[in-house]
């Protein structure tokens, strides 16, 4: 009897959880297709906000930077962080804690600070502010996300089975072809997913770090509430939501392939 | 073997970064290359008239966007005017920008720019560039009141009736501490850019009581309060007041008689913009009549341009949020920076805010 109670009340509460999670974007969702230009009155539906929007250079724009800003920082930092995370795991050097513990900078501090020190750093150097600098800031703070994600899979990896490989034979590269990377695979995948969706819903620093020919759709959002919030900025979320949907059941696809 | 690789790898990645960063500083455009990089609020320029201008003229428009007046500044003084070749701001930071050591914007050369003589004289030689020598009028925003003749029975003329007892807990506020502030100054019959502080404390009282009054205070989207009927009278700028009465074509368009609040946002053109001669072009296109009617049908702010009226719609000259009789410009009251009594302003924002909990 208890247990029954016990079993509704923890039905109940993941119920709650979830309606907080997605009821606000279920709304965003439901008012994209809203006739008026209102997020509280319905008139009807219409799919016209969807036909503004794509007939919008700008927009389109927009989605093709995001996207190519996105792909290639989330390629680099998956990268950079599995090579950084194995050297970690694997070497001893001087100012190892060191080094491990700046890593989480990125994650850490305030990202206006982090936009502001990218704008005053490639100022300086006179770099031009464009898909280039973006990318170079978007890999700096999608780096970390990867390296402690796949950290964490090799801390709890058995090394007999690359140790078994070496004395059949194989070369370091081979062990870490054949049997390190598969083994790390998820966990370097779901980095990069956290770095692709990270890099392409950033407002702030990529504000900071844009040029003329970069605007990004998440700039552009934000940047449309000067006209107020219209069904127009709500059909918007509505396809980054998808994009951000359709990387992660991608990803997830990947991960079963991998498993079976 | 792995040291090898890895050595190779490390060399291939500083590379990779060196022809990144290189590539971004080479790629300098010159001044005859067929683009204008535009940079203000999204939207604020329709997709309409900036496809027509690449049409015309084969110039390609990169359109980027800020949220904010003050992020616009931090970017420009940053590339020190460069990159941009047209910016669309507020007036408050044309003077705040004149204002500065090393001047980031370029004198405007009218002479290339043959529709200036478009604009409405009444618009031109404001407080913060007296002879237009670095900006042109785009478009004017204004702040107005609008209510629901349905709930309000008492006859609103201006600012001073909001403070009327019969208004409890009904009214829908910007929130913006200098909109809200400047009200009470303009019931006092103070300027809203006081700056004494006996003036603001007198002002400070004024806004405890008004505070029963206020039910809402929101800044982008006030209009929707009214329209579901959570309040009856608010104070808002005229593309919000438009799309109120779009929801519910009942409630009425006041213009305060105390005179309204206007905000001027102008064309600028950065010191260092790499396409400046493009800059004049698209400037001097969004300044013809028909381009403007068609801005003016779009973003709802009010139009600036003489050549316009002919080309727009009975139905936008009837709209009192869009188009605002000149008379009103005569009477109108600018937003102008306060300096350090902006600390004083903030303190009186803050109290009158934490009054909501009590």
């Amino acid at each position: 009897m208890e247990s029954k109670i016990l079993k509704r009340l923890s039905n109940a509460y993941i119920l709650f959880v979830f309606a907080f999670l997605y009821i606000p974007i279920v709304i965003i969702i439901v008012y994209s297709f809203n006739s008026t230009k209102s997020n509280v009155v319905w008139g009807g539906f219409t799919l016209d906000w969807y036909k503004t929007l794509f007939s919008d250079d700008n927009v389109i724009t927009a989605l093709k930077n995001s996207l190519i800003i996105a792909i290639i920082s989330t390629f680099i930092s998956a990268v950079v962080g599995t090579v950084g995370a194995v050297g970690f795991d694997r070497y001893n050097f001087k100012g190892k804690g060191v080094i491990s513990l700046l890593i989480y900078i990125p994650i850490v501090i305030p990202e206006i600070i982090m936009g502001i020190s990218l704008l005053v750093f490639f100022s300086a150097l006179q770099m031009n502010f464009g898909i280039a600098t973006l990318v170079l800031a978007h890999t700096t703070f999608c780096i970390p996300f990867v390296l402690i994600n796949v950290k964490a899979r090799l801390s709890g990896f058995d090394r007999f089975v690359e140790e078994a490989a070496m004395d059949l034979g194989a070369s370091k590269f081979t062990v870490f072809r054949t049997i390190t990377l598969p083994i790390i695979f998820p966990a370097v995948i779901s980095g990069a997913m956290l770095a692709f969706a990270l890099s392409l819903d950033d407002v702030i620093i990529n504000f900071f770090v844009s040029g003329p020919e970069s605007t990004t759709l998440p700039i552009k959002i934000f940047s449309m509430l000067r006209f107020g919030l219209s069904p127009e900025i709500n059909a918007l979320s509505t396809i980054m939501l998808l994009t951000t949907f359709v990387v992660l059941i991608a990803s997830q696809v990947i991960k079963t392939n991998k498993n079976n | 073997m792995l040291k090898k690789i890895s050595k190779i790898l490390s060399v291939i990645m500083v590379a990779t970064v060196v022809s990144l960063s290189l590539g971004g500083c080479t790629t300098g455009s010159s001044s005859d290359e067929k683009v204008v990089n535009l940079f203000t609020w999204a939207n604020y320029v329709p997709d309409s008239v900036i496809k027509d201008f690449e049409k015309q003229t084969g110039i390609k428009v990169n359109y980027s966007n800020f949220s904010t007046n003050e992020e616009m500044l931090a970017k420009i003084q940053a590339t020190k005017g460069s990159q941009y070749d047209v910016i669309i701001c507020a007036d408050y930071m044309v003077q705040l920008m004149s204002k500065q050591k090393n001047i980031l914007m370029q004198p405007i050369n009218k002479a290339d720019i043959p529709n200036y003589k478009n604009i409405d004289t009444a618009y031109l030689s404001q407080y913060y560039d007296e002879d237009n020598k670095y900006s042109i009028p785009y478009s004017l925003g204004s702040e107005m009141i609008v209510y629901n003749p349905d709930k309000i029975k008492k006859d609103i003329k201006g600012i001073n009736d909001l403070w009327d007892p019969s208004l409890k807990d009904s009214e829908v506020l910007l929130e913006d501490p200098r909109s809200v502030i400047g009200m009470a100054l303009t019931k006092l019959g103070y300027s809203i850019n006081e700056t004494d502080t006996k003036k603001l404390e007198q002002a400070k009282d004024e806004l405890e009581k008004l505070r029963p009054n206020v039910k809402v205070f929101d800044a982008d989207t006030p209009h929707n309060s009214l329209i579901n009927g959570d309040t009856s009278i608010g104070v808002m700028w005229g593309s919000q007041a438009s799309a109120a009465l779009k929801g519910n074509p009942n409630l009425k368009i006041v213009y305060p008689e105390e005179g309204m609040q206007f905000e001027e946002d102008n064309f600028i053109v950065p010191v260092k913009a790499p396409h400046e001669k493009n800059a004049e072009k698209f400037i001097n296109f969004l300044l013809d009549g028909k381009e403007s009617a068609e801005i003016t049908k779009n973003i709802e702010y009010i139009n600036v341009n003489t050549a316009a009226k002919k080309y727009m719609s009975q139905d936008l000259l009837n709209n009192k949020a869009v188009y605002v009789p000149q008379e009103e410009f005569g009477k109108a009251k600018h937003l102008e920076d306060v300096g350090i009594a902006t600390k004083d302003y903030d303190s009186i924002w803050s109290e009158f805010k934490a009054y909501e909990e009590k």
